[in-house]
């Protein structure tokens, strides 16, 4: 399978009034086409911060990196074309009605104005938003916004799709709708999911394959199977126990919420 | 933003942006209007008490009060521009814009020209107030002196924008710019002339460029268009949006550390 996004030591030091912050130290990283990799760590791991770097939304301060082809130092636009992002906290305006959201996201993507609002209504019917049109965002649902945040990140038909910790603040019945929804993008559309997530039963659920990142490094990767095999004995091991095997931590204590790291 | 990025897609994404916020300010009208409350305030409460006081200047009271009030209107409003993308950044709606291909030039630009817009049509009301309370000027002057507060709204919305782009929170962003506003303002005989002031409070004035502004608006306000003053005033108005757009973009371009 061809790699569709590819990282060899990418690394970012933030310089801070209390001295520099290694946030990221040394990704090296494949994402196969077509893949829904799950990019798995605990809070302050450089998830968002690798994401950032991959987006072309912060540069790196080591390292390189390609998404489609397209090299993130020397091409930003190239990668810009290829790749969609939402960020933990969204990105839609809550002042701001959800078909304008729509059509100027079409118009950042330059499409003209009658392609941008054909556009914007092709999204809507796709995820689920065409009874939402002339709301304004903050009248949306957890559920329903996110779906906004990912149509407007669909724009442009992105070959790479990148979540930032999606369903979290989503309760259990927008969790599997969003699932559901990644899936059937990868399956219709063949579209490469880089999603992060500090959830483990998520991780479990809809990443093809884990990489688990740990202090800013990779910490493992592999299959939820493989890595079950080789960190937590069997493949009957709970992806709980392969987290504590890796990172030599445990994470956060279960109960019927999603398990969080 | 590649460089050499066409002008087209530039008119393009700037109108976007514009419409987009221009809408936004459309939509809360109180806000629009409130902002002229405080000039309009000093116009009514203030004004009164310095027609009979000799100001060391050509022209009435009001041709000179009348320009510094609009300045301030335009200072302290784009000063505090910032704290919209402040809140912004916290939504995710910038980083959602800057994924995309659009310049990020218009990112700035747009919002900018909509600051530009609000406190123009404030200082249009501004000005039609001060009529009604007795303030005889030529109208060329005061389109003259319209064009100054676009201007100046231009940088320091830019500057502010990027400071708001910079600091990330309200708690850092409000100490910032009350700590740039007040010394600005009385520092640039905003309220009454610096031929009033004694020599040192006169040239320290001088390193305030919204001095420049100021004195080349009254000489506008009184019908004289052809003087040091005005050079000077166009000199430093224009330098220094060019400065601040320059600054603001190279934020917006490179922001996220
Ligand atoms: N803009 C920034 N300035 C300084 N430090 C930052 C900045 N962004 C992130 N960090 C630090 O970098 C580390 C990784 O953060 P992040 O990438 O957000 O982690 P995650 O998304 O895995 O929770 C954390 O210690 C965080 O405090
Ligand atoms: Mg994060």
């Amino acid at each position: 399978m061809a790699a569709v996004i590819s990282a060899a030591g990418l690394a970012r030091t933030f310089q801070t009034k209390a001295g520099p912050v290694d946030a990221v130290r040394g990704v090296d990283l494949t994402v196969h086409e077509g893949e829904i990799l799950g990019f798995l760590g605990p809070n302050g791991a450089g998830k968002t911060t690798t994401l950032r770097m991959l987006t072309t939304l912060l540069k790196p301060t080591g390292g390189t990196a390609a998404v489609a082809g397209h090299d993130l130092a020397t091409d930003p636009a190239g990668v810009r074309r290829a790749s969609g992002y939402v960020a933990q906290s969204g990105g839609a305006d809550p002042g701001i009605g959800v078909r304008e959201e729509l059509v100027t996201q079409a118009r950042f993507y330059r499409l003209s104005k009658a392609d941008a609002v054909a556009r914007a209504g092709e999204l809507a019917r796709e995820l689920d938003l065409t009874d939402f049109l002339d709301r304004r965002t903050a009248a949306l649902s957890g559920g329903q916004r996110r779906r906004l945040d990912i149509a407007m990140a669909l724009t442009h038909r992105p070959k790479v799709l990148f979540l930032d910790e999606p369903t979290t603040g989503l309760d259990p019945g927008s969790r599997a709708d969003l699932w559901d929804l990644v899936r059937r993008l990868r399956d219709e559309h063949g579209t490469t999911v880089f999603l992060t997530t500090h959830y483990l039963d998520e991780a479990d659920a809809l990443a093809d394959r884990l990489v688990i990142v740990d202090g800013g490094t990779v910490a493992a990767e592999g299959t939820p199977g493989a890595l079950k095999l080789r960190y937590g004995g069997s493949l009957d091991a709970t992806l709980q126990d392969t987290f504590l095997a890796v990172t030599g931590r445990a994470p956060a204590p279960a109960g019927d919420a999603p398990v969080a790291v | 933003m590649t460089p050499q990025e066409p002008t087209g897609m530039l008119l393009h994404d700037t109108a976007l942006v514009y419409g987009r916020y221009l809408r936004q300010s459309l939509r809360s009208r109180f806000a629009l209007l409130f902002g002229a409350l405080t000039p309009l305030l000093y116009l009514l409460f203030f004004g009164p008490l310095l027609t009979g006081l000799p100001l060391g200047r050509a022209g009435s009271s009001w041709q000179i009060l009348v320009p510094g009030l609009l300045l301030q209107l335009g200072l302290f409003g784009a000063l505090f521009a910032g704290f919209t993308i402040i809140m912004e950044s916290a939504q995710g709606v910038v980083e959602r814009m800057r994924v995309t291909p659009v310049s990020r030039l218009a990112l700035l630009l747009g919002r900018v020209l909509r600051d530009a817009t609000v406190f123009v049509f404030q200082a249009v009301l501004l000005v039609l107030a001060a009529v009604a309370m007795g303030l005889r000027a030529p109208l060329a002057g005061i389109l003259v002196g319209f064009g100054f507060v676009a201007l100046l709204t231009i940088s320091l919305a830019s500057l502010s924008y990027a400071a708001g782009m910079k600091v990330r929170t309200p708690q850092e962003f409000g100490p910032l710019i009350n700590a740039v506003s007040m010394p600005s303002m009385l520092l640039s005989g905003l309220m009454l002339p610096m031929s009033l002031a004694p020599a040192w409070l006169n040239v320290l004035s001088h390193f305030v460029p919204f001095r420049y502004l100021v004195d080349a608006m009254r000489d506008a306000y009184v019908g004289h268009y052809a003087t040091a003053h005005m050079l000077y005033g166009v000199l430093v108005a224009v330098g220094f949006a060019m400065l601040a757009v320059t600054a603001g973009t190279r934020v917006f371009r490179t922001a996220g550390a």
